[in-house]
């Protein structure tokens, strides 16, 4: 390796960056989990210690859990996840399928028609779901949330997915064909599998934003049944808004569970990005 | 094979996602375009043309806030692409230093905000900046500056600011993992050829791996953009439907849901809402088209 490549001067000089910017990236995360488990007192006198013996106090998660209805909201969450999870990838492998595979009139119209919604937010269009959501009684029902979210995930779940099934080798599409299998099963079986990877990459990037998103739950399902974690403790944290013991508890328990999915799928997330699926 | 006759399973295998596509998302978006052209009096929905537009951009009550909006909206984007995605170049371009140790970390780590909901962003900064809690007039107080505190979300002159730097920091996860991508798909021949003519360190990065990742940073301003001129979550989780101080920090994502749902006395007017939402529909469609007609069809695309 060059000299000038691996000056220690430099070196250390970029550590020095990353990891200033590392604790600016963390440290409100850090303030808000430590505080959590302290007394009153102990949070406006020493904001920065950690909690020890004397200060260390459970009260605010004792208040959260008597008020707040967190493990509802954390269901309905993980309900409205993987159930728009589970559309967006099944339907939109489908579709992808029918693009990379077949040749047919309209092919690319139909492509470009699915892409639009990649650069056009779902978002605009509010006005008129929510009026449709009410017609047909979905307001207020997890069902609305989870067809929004299937629908704003599904340009891009096409789009990558195809690129990544046109990659998939054509003998073997053919060997199957020739075997007598029918088009639903080469689909299901031979090919479904083999672009796992891809779907695993779909599944992550749509995760987190349907997860964190605000928006939809306070306009479509605003109902004390059907609040999402997001939303529960968006509403949460306005009622106690003095109650800082409270406040900074319901923040920590709303950081921990996508704290934990991100431990768990960092390494797919960031493999996903940096292999270009997003180019 | 003959190709006069409709093969079913192409059907089949469309039919759910194109439904569910069109049903949810295209059919509402020109449903709430057409929406806009109509408003309601005595209960009954009556076509008014482009009355609401006229309302919206002429008339003095309504066009004051709209402007306020959308100046306010510019100033966000502008404070990310000056902010955000510069810091976020310079960390890929560090992180994709070669046998750079803990590099994965620092990843990791600086990608932690940007999974955090907005609404744990909005309070942890609220609270930290809060005056009462002290977290930021001790720290500056460390570094010898308490004089420079304020109440930065209090005031009205600093409280966008303070917001979009808030988002900013959520947010630089993202242009620096794709310049990052960018950064190691340049192969090691060419930057091999430039030390061989004596350009290394920074002079490599500027003429070298800048101008071939110049695509990457095309498609980090195009999605800045519509994540900016679509933003709501994060002002409405620190400020509320009302974006205070004085609707300092109303952006059109605001006031599209305070229009279109109400607030305090104010009833929810979803036509007016309908005007908002197809401006902002053809100020990100204008954006997108410069992006792919102006900027990406220019851009020179080396071949690697």
């Amino acid at each position: 390796m060059n000299r000038a490549r691996s000056n220690p001067f430099n070196v250390a000089g970029m550590h020095g960056a990353l990891i200033l910017y590392t604790l600016i990236a963390l440290f409100p995360v850090f303030v808000i989990l430590i505080n959590s488990f302290k007394t009153r007192k102990a949070i406006f006198r020493e904001p920065l210690a950690l909690p020890d013996a004397e200060s260390f106090s459970m009260i605010g998660y004792q208040t959260v859990m008597k008020q707040g209805d967190f493990f509802l909201y954390f269901q309905n969450s993980m309900i409205v996840t993987v159930a728009s999870l589970f559309f967006i990838l099944l339907f939109g492998a489908m579709a992808a399928y029918a693009l990379s595979e077949y040749r047919f009139k309209g092919n690319l119209l139909m492509g470009l028609y699915l892409a639009l919604g990649i650069m056009i937010p779902i978002r605009i269009g509010t006005v008129a779901i929510l009026e449709m959501m009410v017609a047909t009684g979905l307001v207020n029902t997890l069902w609305a949330l989870i067809l929004v979210y299937t629908a704003q995930g599904l340009p891009l779940a096409v789009f990558i997915l195809s690129e990544f099934m046109r990659q998939v080798s054509d003998d073997l599409k053919n060997a199957g064909r020739i075997d007598g299998l029918s088009e639903y099963t080469i689909f299901f079986r031979l090919v479904l599998p083999l672009v796992r990877p891809a779907m695993a990459t779909v599944a992550v990037f749509n995760m987190i934003p349907i997860w964190n998103d605000l928006w939809f739950p306070l306009i479509l399902a605003p109902a004390e049944e059907t609040k999402t974690l997001t939303l529960g403790s968006q509403v949460f944290i306005g009622q106690f808004v003095t109650d800082w013991n409270a406040v900074l508890s319901a923040l920590s328990m709303a950081i921990l569970p996508v704290l934990i999915l991100y431990v768990i799928f960092s390494r797919q997330l960031i493999r996903g990005i940096t292999s270009g699926a997003v180019k | 094979m003959s190709t006069s006759r409709i093969r079913w399973h192409i059907v089949v295998f469309l039919a759910p996602a194109v439904l569910v596509y069109t049903a949810v998302m295209i059919f509402p978006l020109f449903n709430t375009l057409r929406l806009a052209l109509y408003s309601e009096v005595d209960q009954t929905r009556i076509y008014v043309g482009l009355q609401n537009f006229r309302t919206l951009f002429f008339d003095p009550i309504w066009s004051e806030q709209f402007w306020n909006a959308l100046g306010n909206n510019f100033w966000f984007f502008l404070i990310h692409m000056l902010v955000q995605n510069p810091i976020g170049i310079a960390l890929a371009a560090i992180l994709s230093h070669p046998r750079l140790r803990f590099a994965a970390l620092y990843r990791s780590a600086i990608f932690i905000p940007t999974i955090l909901s907005f609404v744990i962003v909005g309070f942890a900064w609220k609270l930290i900046l809060s005056p009462i809690w002290g977290i930021a007039p001790s720290m500056l107080d460390f570094v010898g500056l308490k004089s420079l505190f304020a109440p930065w979300l209090g005031k009205e002159e600093y409280a966008l600011t303070t917001l979009a730097l808030v988002s900013v920091w959520q947010f630089v996860g993202i242009p620096m993992m794709l310049i990052y991508a960018a950064l190691l798909s340049i192969p090691e021949e060419i930057l091999e050829a430039g030390e061989i003519d004596g350009i290394t360190g920074a002079s490599a990065f500027w003429k070298i791996k800048l101008p071939l990742i110049l695509p990457s940073i095309g498609i980090i301003s195009i999605l800045t953009f519509v994540g900016n001129f679509n933003a709501f979550d994060l002002i409405y989780a620190a400020q509320g439907a009302l974006a205070g101080p004085d609707f300092s920090t109303d952006i059109l994502g605001t006031f599209m849901y305070r229009t279109f749902f109400g607030f305090q006395l104010q009833l929810g007017d979803p036509h007016m809402g309908s005007a908002i939402a197809g401006a902002m529909f053809a100020i990100i469609l204008v954006g997108v088209c410069i992006y792919l007609f102006g900027i990406q069809t220019r851009m020179r695309r080396y071949q690697l």
